[in-house]
């Protein structure tokens, strides 16, 4: 093997920098997503189950239309269909603030709240139609009885699938790079273009993102123990 | 003659193509306990969920405390402020302590204090003799106890009429007198109840009237002593045979 590990071309230069910028680029792009994402699933999730057909439909229509084109597709679509169509100062307002970050995070965004919704559902499906019920015959609002008890109670359940999709949007945020977001895996491109050492530029970004997702893996696994239902089956871990 | 605080009129029911309220008739005057009873299947539970809009009418007509329900418009968030419910299964709010369920509903619909709800609240647990379960979470408590606090949870509304599907059919036999004893108490102090039950003894004990439906009908409505000492009709004669000779 010929190959010369050169492992300082990740701080030499401005490598350095490019991997932190890259870092924060993918947690600032990830963080409002899956903000966008939970408040979309959330919402559309329970309008799925709400007792009324044209708002459960128009959240069907949401989840179908978003969850089944591909996140890519979709990083396109907000990134070069949409602005066109917005009034001419909101365009050179976004194209002079990082038009391509704020068309990533919606895409991301929008596409996880899809997948989302799914899991926000299922966990207020798993919930005893009594309990809606009872949150009724006290004299709750449907809004309310949503609000005070099902959201609660569901989102405790579904921690662990919740999880899951939010690891998979922050990995996801790599495919911003295809707008050009500088996001980390578009700064290890960058640094293996510039020092032509592509395994080691690799291996930091695979190392990053293991240590990012394995982090935010440990803060879910704090949330769901901190705010288990007494009395369920104890998970492990 | 008292006032009368709930009011069936031909009311019926259907659930798809089975009819399960058949015109039912049926009053009940302010501080009344009506217990009702009959097979499974009778339509007994949908008969007091009726009264809260659990379940919708679809013929006839239903007063609560003066309100039509069937009305269109009628706003039944603020009258089930005013009728209370206990289910068979509790339905105690499993995320939240024995307090913030008690105080839930006081808080965020009549726009109570957190303090006052709460001084509400830990009365209603004396009363109901569990003073000391307050932070506890429902699955720590038995069932008994669970079905006390659902009692204490209804009350904190301050209800004018309070309905029982079946509170202690879900509990081991040597819950369900902690739990008709503060139903007895509830009785004696003036509630106005509805109550579908099992427990003849209760019936027998506390009841101004026992209404046994069968097949979605009232079959029978009598005082306790007569219903229990001489049932007029056939279908009753053979309910109790079973569930008093078990």
């Amino acid at each position: 093997m010929n190959y010369q590990f050169q492992w300082g071309v990740l701080w030499s230069g401005q490598s350095g920098s490019w991997l932190l910028q890259g870092v924060l680029t993918t947690l600032g792009i990830s963080a409002l997503a899956w903000i966008l994402a939970a408040a979309l699933g959330i919402l559309s999730g329970a309008l799925r189950t709400v007792p009324w057909r044209p708002l459960r439909a128009a959240a069907v229509f949401y989840v179908e239309f978003f969850r089944n084109v591909p996140l890519l597709v979709w990083m396109f679509f907000w990134y070069f269909g949409v602005p066109p169509l917005l009034p001419r100062p909101v365009q050179d307002w976004l194209f002079n603030h990082g038009a391509e970050f704020w068309a990533g995070m919606f895409a991301l965004g929008v596409y996880h709240g899809a997948r989302m919704s799914e899991v926000i559902r299922s966990g207020i499906q798993s919930i005893p139609r009594t309990q809606f019920e009872a949150s009724m015959a006290m004299g709750l609002t449907t809004f309310q009885a949503y609000r005070l008890v099902i959201v609660p109670i569901a989102l405790r359940l579904i921690v662990p699938p919740a999880t899951n999709e939010s690891l998979n949007l922050l990995k996801n945020s790599s495919v911003a790079l295809t707008i050009s977001v500088a996001e980390l895996t578009f700064q290890t491109r960058q640094i293996e273009t510039y020092t032509a050492k592509a395994i080691e530029a690799l291996t930091a970004g695979t190392l990053i993102y293991l240590v990012l997702c394995v982090s935010i893996a440990a803060v879910m696994a704090w949330v769901e123990r901190r705010f288990r239902i007494p009395g369920l089956i104890a998970r492990g871990g | 003659m008292s006032e009368t605080v709930i009011e069936f009129k031909a009311v019926d029911k259907w659930f798809g193509k089975l009819h399960v309220l058949r015109a039912v008739d049926l009053a009940v005057s302010v501080g009344e306990v009506v217990v009702v009873c009959g097979p499974s299947g009778s339509g007994k539970s949908t008969l007091i969920r009726c009264v809260n809009g659990l379940e919708a009418i679809q013929g006839g007509e239903l007063v609560v405390l003066g309100e039509s329900i069937t009305r269109p418009g009628v706003r039944m968030p603020a009258l089930r402020t005013r009728v209370g419910m206990v289910f068979q299964s509790f339905n105690l709010f499993p995320h939240m302590t024995v307090l913030q369920n008690i105080t839930l509903a006081p808080v965020r619909v009549k726009g109570l204090s957190a303090a006052e709800a709460e001084k509400t609240a830990r009365a209603l647990l004396e009363r109901v003799r569990i003073p000391d379960k307050a932070a506890a979470y429902p699955a720590n408590l038995s069932g008994g106890q669970q079905q006390r606090v659902a009692i204490a949870r209804a009350l904190a509304m301050q209800p004018r009429i309070m309905l029982f599907d079946e509170p202690t059919s879900a509990l081991d036999p040597e819950m369900i007198n902690e739990v008709l004893d503060v139903m007895t108490d509830l009785a004696k102090d003036g509630m106005t109840m509805m109550v579908v039950t099992h427990e003849m003894g209760f019936a027998r004990r506390v009841a101004h009237r026992v209404v046994f439906m069968d097949g979605g009908s009232i079959v029978e409505e009598a005082a306790p002593e007569a219903f229990f000492a001489a049932a007029q009709s056939d279908r009753a004669r053979e309910f109790l045979s079973k569930i008093l000779t078990h």
